[in-house]
């Protein structure tokens, strides 16, 4: 499996200390995302970012929790046999995971890179595969994280801290 | 600038009743590409695009959109007028191009937004 970490500057001492964490997240929350069902995709991002704002969240941040959702979101939807968004909220952060049923991205490196994409002709007639997803989903975590390789699943989570 | 402003610029059709168009309108962003639009994540922002997929008004959930402007003389469907009538989003329909529409309203002192 190939894999991608990205830390921010400043962050890799918080990440390691969230990995070590053993307290469980106030809130969980899970949603199923289909294969290209382009009339539900994003739900799950725009209640997410509900629950956040009605949770007193910086509204920044809370634009940056939901681009970097609604992305990966996408993400899914468009390039998979369906996933699973599950969002683990904590007192001072936020963890993102997404699980897809494959068919997984062959090379993560060229995903990466801004501009890139892999998006058939009706994925892309709804404005969707500028090739930004993955760089947007970067862009807006703290941390991210992807494992992916062709035939299998892909398996991408971000942290983004409240503050 | 006030959104009435802008559909005065444009030439423009309010897409649904009552839509608020008194709100100011601080800066703006182009573009018929979703991710692209999704760079706007520092102020509230007014789009000018050709997409009218119900997608574009879910954007309105994550970023602050002060409202859309559909050029080229598109028009979004009922459902997706509803979708943006339900969020108070105002949606307004122009028959200039996005080049055009975007000058129009440089030129009136409307500027870029952050990215």
């Amino acid at each position: 499996m190939a894999e991608y970490w990205f830390i921010a500057d400043g962050f890799e001492d918080k990440v390691r200390n969230f990995q070590n964490r053993k307290s469980e997240a106030e809130v969980n929350l899970e949603f199923a995302i289909p294969e290209k069902d382009f009339n539900s995709a994003g739900k799950g991002s725009s209640e997410l970012k509900n629950l956040l704002k009605r949770l007193g969240v910086d509204s920044e941040i809370l634009r940056r929790i939901a681009v970097a959702s609604y992305e990966a979101e996408i993400n899914v939807a468009a390039h998979s046999q369906g996933g699973t968004m599950y969002s683990a909220i904590y007192d001072d952060l936020i963890h993102v995971r997404f699980e897809d049923q494959g068919p997984g991205i062959a090379d993560i490196e060229q995903a990466m890179v801004p501009g890139f994409s892999t998006a058939n002709d009706l994925v892309r007639e709804l404005g969707f595969g500028a090739g930004l997803g993955l760089p947007n989903i970067k862009k807006n975590s703290d941390a991210m994280h992807l494992v992916s390789e062709s035939g299998s699943a892909t398996f991408l989570e971000f942290i983004i801290y409240f503050a | 600038m006030t959104l009435s402003d802008i559909v005065a610029l444009l030439e423009a059709e309010v897409l649904y009743p009552d839509a608020d168009l008194d709100r100011e309108v601080p800066c703006a962003f182009a573009s018929d590409m979703i991710s692209d639009i999704l760079m706007c994540t520092k102020e509230p922002t007014l789009l000018l695009t050709g997409l009218t997929n119900n997608q574009v008004i879910r954007l309105s959930d994550m970023i602050d959109l002060t409202g859309i402007v559909f050029v080229r003389g598109k028009k979004p469907l009922p459902d997706v007028i509803d979708m943006a009538e339900e969020r108070g989003l105002p949606i307004i329909s122009t028959k200039y191009t996005l080049y055009r529409s975007s000058g129009l309203l440089f030129n009136a002192g409307l500027r870029s937004c952050k990215i």
